[in-house]
C-alpha cells in the first residue's frame, strides 16, 4: 500500500491537470464549446464546466471507496481463512448515499431549469449597439441537402453557406428544413437546435466581438452531411450596416435557376443574393 | 392427463377442483397467465396507434377530413355487431363452464356471424372511401385512420380463423381443459377487441364526427 | 439477357467494388466450409435434432451467446472500417455512402443484434435454473423467439451483399429515410428485420415473465430470489412496454416506403416528430434493457467472489424499480433541441438526472458487498468489477447531458458518442463478458482461461479507455457524428488517432477472447462439481451443463441464496434421502419454429423488395405453421424414472 502523502500528492495532481486541460482549452478554434465567444455559449459553457465539477467530485469519491475497498480485501495468502461475514445492510448508510445523491441533483436541477428558461429569451443588448441595428434581428435558416441557406427578411437578403451578424446582438435564428431533419450548431456561440420540415424553431445567438466563426449541422441527411459546414462572420454593427448596404446594391437577385440549383442536392459555394424570392 | 401437473411446470402447485376447467392443468393455467400479458402487450401496441392518430387527426393535407367522410350508419351498425357479439362469446363461455360442447359451437357461431357482420361494414367502407379518393396515401390523416381502424380489422379477421380452428377442435375433441383453455383464451382476445373498438368509435368515429 | 445481367450485378452489388466482392467471398467460403464440416463429419442430422429443433432452454441460451459473439464479431469490424477511416483527416478509404452504411449497421447490429441476444442469452443460461424449474413456461414459444431473432439477423446482414445496407444510422430519422430522400431497399432492411426480432423480443418478455411469475420453486418467495432474476423480471416487464411501441413506430416507416402513406412523410401532412417520439419511447427504455440484466449479473458475480450475500438486497431491488419506472419518463431528452420548451426541457432533464439516484444506491451497495469480504480477482469478477468505474464515468456524463442548456452543446457531438459507449461498452460488454466467463462452465462443463481471460481483460479496458476517452475531447473540439471524413486544420487528427489505436487494441481483446473459448475447448480445466466458483444461487447446485431436466427434484427454497444455504446445511439438492424420482414431463422437440422463422424471412424479404408474391407466400407459409401448432396436442414426453436415476447416479447425487 501507497504511503497515504503520495495519494494525496496524486490526487492533488489529478486536479491540477484538469485544471490546466481546461484553462489549456481556450482557444475558438480548437475548443470552441469551452471558449464561449456570446452570451448563450457562456451560460451554456458555465453549467458546462459546474456540472463537470459536480460529477468530478462523485468520481472521485466513489473511485477511493471503489479502490480502497477492492485493494484493503482483497484475497492473500495470509487471510486464507478468513470467513467474510454476511451483512445484510445497514439502514443509515443506505440513507446516506440516497440522500447525498438526491442532494447532488437538486444542486445540479436549480441552475439547470433556471439557464433552460433562460435561454428562451433574447441576451441582453447594450443600447449604443442596438442604436445602430436595432435591439435584434431575425434570420431565417433552411436546411437544404447539403447547404445551408440565411434569408435576412428586413433586408431582403439571401445568403448560402454563410452568414453575416453583427457583433452584441441577438441573433434570432428562425428554424427550418426543406427535407430531411439536420441541426443548426455554431459551437462557438451556443448549443444546436433542429431544423425540421414545416416547423419552425427559434434559436437566439449573440457574438460578444467581431470574428469569424465555424457553424455546421450536427444531424446526419445523407451523403453530402460531412461538408454542410457554414461560416459565421460577426462584424461591427457599422460594418454590418456597410455590408447590408453593399450586398443590396451589388449582389444579383435570386433566379428561378439559382434557386432550383440550391434545392437540388448537392454541394455548393458560398453565394450572396440581393433578394430572397426567386424571379 | 392427471400427471400433467408434473411437468416442466414443477408440482408445487395443487389444483382447486373448483375453479374452471382451464386452469386445470398447470401448463393451461401458465398460458392464460401469458395471454393476458399478450393483451397488455397489445393495448400498448394499441395505444401507440391512437396517439399516433391523435398526432395526425388534423393532418389533411387539404383531402376529406373526417366530419366529411364518416358515415354514422356505418359505424353505429358495426358497433352495435360487435358489441352483441361479445355477448354471444360470453354466452360461449358460460355454455363451455356448463360443459355443453354444442351450445358452445353455436354460440361461437352466432359471434362469428356478427364479426363477419363488422367486418363486411368496415370493408364496404374502405371501398366507398377508397372509391371517393380518400386512399391511404391521400393525407396524414387518412394513413392514422386506416391503419388503426385496419389494425383492429385485422385482429378481428384473425379471431375469427382462429375460432374457425377452435370448432373444429371442439367438434373432434369436445369440452377438455385443453380445448377449454383455447376457447377461453379466444373469448379473452375478443373481448379485447371489444373494448379497443370502443375506443376508436368514440375517439375516432364519435369525436371526428364532432371536430 | 444483358438486361437481366445488368440487374443482377446491381442487385448484388458487384459494382460497388473491393469490399462487397470481398465480403461475397467470405460468405461463399464460410458458407461452404461449414456445409463441407458438417457433411464430412455426417452431422447434419445432429445438427437438426439437437439444436434446429430444441426447445431446450440452455441450448437455446447457447445459440444466443454464439450468435451474439458472431454478431460482435460484424459490428465490430464495422467499427474498426469507421475507426480506420477516422485515423487521420480527409481519408478516402471509404466513401461517403459505404461510411454511412457501416455507420448504420454497427449501431444496428450492436444494440439489436449484439447486446439483446447476449442479454436474452443469459434470460435463457441462467433463469430457469436459478429459480429452480425445468424450463420456461413456454419453450415452444422461446425456440420461436431465437430463431425469429437469428432469421432476423440473417436479413439484416445479408443487406450488406444484396441490395445495399440501410444508412439512415441505427435511429433512423424520417423524413431523410423515407422514399423520397433514401430510395432502394436498404431502409427496408432496417425496417423489416427489427420487425421480426422485435416480435420474437416481445415473445421473451411474456415467457420470462411468466416463468418467473409462476413457475418458482416452493419456498422462493420475491424477495428470496437471486438478484438476476429480479433483473430479469423488471427488464421483461420493460420489454413488454417498450418494444410494442418500436413495433408501431417501424411498421408506420414501412408502411410508408411500402405503400406510400403520409405518417413521417415532408408533405401531405406527414409528422416526423411522431416517429422521434415513438423511437424514444422505446429508445431509452431499452437502454436500460440491455443494462439492467448486467446489473443483476454483476451482483451475482461481486458477491460470490466476495464471498458475502448481496449488500442492501431490498434497497437493490427498489432501485432497479425505481430505474424501470423512471426509464419511461425521460426519453425527451433525446432531443431537447428539436424546440419542446423550457418546461418539457427542464422536467426531463431533471426526471432523466434522477435516474443517478438508484443507480448510485447500486454502485455503492457493490463496493459494500465487497466492503469486509475475500475478494477473488477471477476473470469474471474483473469484468464486473471493471464495469464500475466505466459505468460511473458514462452514467456521471450522462447526467452532465441531462443538463438542457449543455445539451444544446452536446447533442450528436462526440461527447455525445462517448457517453454512450461508456455505458453501451462500460456497461453492457463488460457485462456480459462477466457473464461469459462466469456461466461459461454451466454452459459448456469446461472453464475459459484464467490468464487469457486476465489478457483478454486488460487488453480491452486498456484498449476501450484509449478509444472512447479522447472522444469526450472531440465533442468540445466540435466534431459531430455520422461524419464519414473531415478536414485538417480543426486539431482532430492526433485525436482520432489515438482512439483508432485504441479500437484496435479492442480488436485484439476479441481475438484473445475467441483463442481463449478455442483454446479451453481442447484443453481447458473440465468443470467436474457444477460449483466451479462456490456459488450461492441455485444454477451452481446441478451439473455443468445441467441434466436435460435441470432438477431430479424440484428443489424446496429455504431463504435468499439458496444453494449456498444447503451447503451450509449440508444438504442436497435433491432433498432427504430416499424420495423416489418421479418420471418427469418435458416438451418435445419442434422443428417448426425454425421453419415458421424461415418463412418470416422470406415474407420480409417480399416486404424488403416489395415483391408481394414473395410476401404472400411467406405469410401463408406463416399462417399454415400456426395453424398446424393450433392442431398439435400431443407435444411433451415422459422421461423414466431409470433414465433420471441413471443421470443422478452418473452425477453423484444419488
Amino acid at each position: 500500500m501507497k504511503p497515504k502523502g503520495r495519494r494525496v500528492g496524486g490526487l492533488i495532481a489529478l486536479i491540477g491537470f484538469t485544471v490546466l486541460a481546461l484553462t489549456g482549452c481556450d482557444s475558438p478554434k480548437y475548443w470552441p464549446v469551452l471558449s464561449p465567444q456570446g452570451p448563450v455559449a457562456r451560460s451554456e459553457y458555465y453549467l458546462i464546466i459546474y456540472s463537470f465539477i459536480l460529477m468530478l467530485l462523485v468520481v472521485l469519491a466513489v473511485f477511493i471507496l471503489f479502490f480502497w475497498v477492492i485493494i484493503k480485501y482483497r484475497a492473500r495468502p495470509d487471510n486464507a481463512d478468513y470467513v467474510p461475514p454476511e451483512i445484510e445492510g445497514n439502514a443509515k448508510l443506505e440513507t446516506l448515499w440516497t440522500v447525498i445523491p438526491i442532494l447532488v441533483v437538486i444542486a445540479l436541477a436549480i441552475p439547470t431549469v433556471a439557464v433552460t428558461y433562460k435561454l428562451v429569451y433574447p441576451p441582453k443588448v447594450e443600447a449604443a449597439t442596438a442604436k445602430v441595428v436595432g435591439k435584434s434581428i431575425t434570420i431565417d435558416v433552411i436546411s437544404e441537402q447539403w447547404k445551408w441557406v440565411f434569408k435576412y427578411p428586413a433586408q431582403n437578403i439571401e445568403t448560402v453557406n454563410y452568414v453575416d451578424i453583427p457583433a452584441g446582438v441577438p441573433v434570432n435564428f428562425q428554424l427550418t428544413s426543406s427535407g430531411p431533419m439536420n441541426t443548426f450548431w455554431v459551437p462557438a456561440l451556443g448549443g444546436m437546435e433542429f431544423t425540421m420540415p414545416h416547423m419552425d424553431l427559434r434559436l437566439w445567438l449573440e457574438a460578444d466581438h467581431p470574428g469569424s466563426y465555424l457553424g455546421r449541422g450536427a444531424q446526419y441527411n445523407g451523403r453530402g452531411f460531412a461538408h454542410m459546414t457554414f461560416t459565421v462572420n460577426a462584424l461591427s454593427p457599422t460594418d454590418f450596416e456597410n455590408w447590408v448596404k453593399s450586398v443590396q446594391q451589388t449582389a444579383p437577385k435570386l433566379t428561378q435557376q439559382a434557386d432550383a440549383q440550391i434545392n437540388q442536392p448537392g454541394l455548393i459555394g458560398k453565394l450572396t443574393f440581393s433578394s430572397t424570392t426567386p424571379e | 392427463m392427471s400427471n400433467a401437473n408434473t411437468a416442466v411446470h414443477g408440482d408445487h402447485h395443487p389444483v382447486d377442483p373448483n375453479v374452471p376447467l382451464e386452469y386445470h392443468e398447470e401448463e393451461n393455467s401458465l398460458r392464460v397467465t401469458g395471454f393476458w400479458l399478450f393483451l397488455g402487450q397489445d393495448m400498448i401496441l394499441f395505444s401507440s396507434l391512437f396517439a399516433t392518430y391523435i398526432v395526425m387527426h388534423g393532418r389533411v393535407a387539404g383531402g376529406p377530413t373526417s366530419q366529411q367522410l364518416f358515415d354514422v350508419t356505418g359505424f353505429t351498425i358495426e358497433t352495435i355487431a360487435l358489441l352483441f357479439s361479445s355477448f354471444t362469446c360470453g354466452l360461449a363461455t358460460y355454455e363451455m363452464r356448463r360443459g355443453h360442447r354444442n351450445a358452445v359451437i353455436g354460440w361461437i357461431l352466432v359471434t362469428m356471424a356478427l364479426g363477419l357482420v363488422f367486418l363486411g361494414f368496415e370493408v364496404s367502407e374502405f371501398i366507398h372511401d377508397v372509391g371517393i379518393g380518400a386512399t391511404i396515401q391521400r393525407s396524414g390523416f387518412l394513413s392514422a385512420f386506416y391503419i388503426l381502424v385496419g389494425t383492429h380489422g385485422s385482429h378481428v379477421t384473425v379471431g375469427l380463423l382462429w375460432v374457425t380452428l377452435l370448432v373444429i377442435q371442439l367438434l373432434r375433441r369436445g369440452i377438455t381443459p385443453a380445448t377449454a383453455r383455447k376457447v377461453f383464451l379466444w373469448s379473452i382476445y375478443w373481448h379485447f377487441l371489444d373494448a379497443v373498438w370502443i375506443f376508436i368509435f368514440t375517439v375516432v368515429y364519435l369525436t371526428g364526427k364532432v371536430i | 439477357m444483358h438486361g437481366v445481367v445488368n440487374w443482377a450485378v446491381h442487385f448484388f452489388m458487384l459494382d460497388e467494388g473491393p469490399l462487397i466482392w470481398l465480403s461475397d467471398f467470405l460468405i461463399i467460403c464460410a458458407s461452404l466450409g461449414i456445409v463441407a464440416v458438417l457433411t464430412k463429419f455426417r452431422l447434419w442430422k445432429w445438427l437438426w435434432d439437437e439444436w434446429l429443433t430444441t426447445v431446450d432452454h440452455k441450448k437455446i441460451g447457447i445459440m444466443y451467446m454464439i450468435a451474439a459473439i458472431l454478431m460482435l464479431f460484424r459490428g465490430g469490424t464495422d467499427g474498426l472500417l469507421m475507426r480506420a477511416q477516422l485515423a487521420w483527416p480527409n481519408m478516402h478509404f471509404l466513401s461517403a455512402d459505404h461510411y454511412d452504411q457501416i455507420f448504420t449497421t454497427h449501431g444496428t447490429i450492436m444494440i439489436l443484434f449484439m447486446a439483446m441476444p447476449a442479454i436474452i442469452g443469459f434470460f435463457n443460461v441462467a433463469v430457469p435454473l436459478q429459480i429452480g424449474c425445468r424450463d420456461v413456461a413456454f419453450p415452444y414459444l422461446n425456440a420461436i423467439s431465437f430463431w425469429l431473432f437469428f432469421f432476423a439477423a440473417m436479413l439484416f446482414n445479408l443487406s450488406f451483399v444484396v441490395g445495399g445496407s440501410p444508412d439512415g444510422g441505427w435511429t433512423s430519422y424520417p423524413p431523410y429515410v423515407e422514399n423520397q430522400f433514401d430510395p432502394g431497399p436498404g431502409e427496408n432492411y432496417y425496417l423489416v428485420a427489427l420487425s421480426i426480432t422485435g416480435i420474437g423480443t416481445i415473445a421473451t418478455g411474456i415467457n420470462f415473465l411468466v416463468t418467473i411469475l409462476r413457475m418458482r420453486a416452493p419456498g422462493m418467495t420475491f424477495m428470496r430470489m437471486p438478484m438476476f432474476t429480479w433483473s430479469v423480471f423488471v427488464t421483461s416487464v420493460i420489454i413488454l412496454f417498450a418494444f410494442p411501441v418500436l413495433a408501431v413506430a417501424l411498421a408506420l416507416l414501412l408502411i410508408d416506403r411500402d405503400f406510400g402513406s403520409h405518417f413521417f412523410t415532408v408533405n401531405g401532412g406527414g409528422a416526423p416528430m411522431q416517429y422521434v417520439n415513438l423511437f424514444w419511447f422505446w429508445g431509452h427504455p431499452e437502454v436500460y434493457i440491455v443494462i439492467l440484466p448486467i446489473f443483476g449479473l454483476m451482483s451475482e458475480v461481486i458477491s460470490t467472489f466476495s464471498h458475502k450475500r448481496i449488500f442492501g438486497y431490498s434497497a437493490m431491488v427498489v432501485s432497479m424499480v425505481a430505474i424501470a419506472i423512471l426509464s419511461f419518463v425521460t426519453w425527451v431528452h433525446h432531443f431537447f433541441t428539436m424546440g419542446a420548451g423550457p418546461g418539457v426541457n427542464s422536467f426531463f432533464g431533471v426526471s432523466t438526472m434522477a435516474i443517478a439516484i438508484p443507480t448510485g444506491v447500486k454502485v455503492f451497495n457493490w463496493i459494500f458487498t465487497m466492503h469486509k469480504g475475500r475478494l477473488e480477482f477471477t476473470t469474471a469478477m474483473l469484468w464486473s468489477l471493471g464495469v464500475i468505474p466505466n459505468f460511473l464515468i458514462g452514467g456521471l456524463t450522462g447526467v452532465m447531458l441531462a443538463v438542457p442548456p449543455a445539451d444544446y452543446q452536446y447533442h450528436n457531438s462526440y461527447f455525445l458518442i462517448a457517453h454512450f459507449h461508456y455505458t453501451l461498452i462500460g456497461g453492457t460488454v463488460f457485462g456480459v463478458f462477466s457473464g461469459l466467463y462466469y456461466w461459461w462452465p454451466k454452459m459448456f462443463g469446461v472453464l475459459l482461461n484464467e490468464k487469457l481471460g486476465r489478457w483478454h481483460f486488460w487488453t480491452f479496458m486498456v484498449g476501450f479507455n484509449i478509444c472512447f476517452f479522447p472522444q469526450f475531447f472531440l465533442g468540445f473540439m466540435g466534431m459531430t457524428r455520422r461524419m464519414y471524413t473531415y478536414p485538417a486544420g480543426y486539431g482532430w487528427g492526433v485525436v482520432n488517432l489515438i482512439s483508432t489505436i485504441g479500437a484496435f487494441l479492442m480488436g485484439v481483446a476479441f481475438i484473445i477472447f475467441v483463442y481463449n473459448i478455442l483454446w479451453s475447448a481442447r484443453y481447458g480445466e473440465r468443470d467436474t462439481t457444477g460449483d466451479p466458483w462456490d456459488g450461492r444461487t441455485l444454477e451452481w447446485a446441478t451439473t455443468s451443463p445441467a441434466p436435460h431436466y435441470n432438477f431430479a427434484i424440484i428443489p424446496t427454497v429455504k431463504g435468499r441464496d439458496a444453494w449456498w444455504l444447503m451447503k451450509q446445511n449440508g444438504e442436497s439438492i435433491n432433498g432427504p434421502k430416499g424420495v423416489p424420482f418421479r418420471p418427469i414431463h418435458m416438451p418435445n422437440n419442434s422443428g417448426r419454429p425454425f421453419i415458421m422463422s424461415a418463412l418470416f424471412f422470406i415474407l420480409g424479404a417480399g416486404f424488403v423488395f416489395q415483391w408481394w408474391i414473395l410476401a404472400i407466400v411467406g405469410f401463408v407459409g406463416v399462417l399454415i405453421c400456426m395453424a398446424q401448432r393450433s392442431f398439435e396436442y400431443d407435444d411433451s414426453h415422459y422421461i423414466p424414472v431409470e433414465e433420471i436415476e441413471q443421470t443422478e447416479a452418473a452425477a453423484g447425487r444419488l
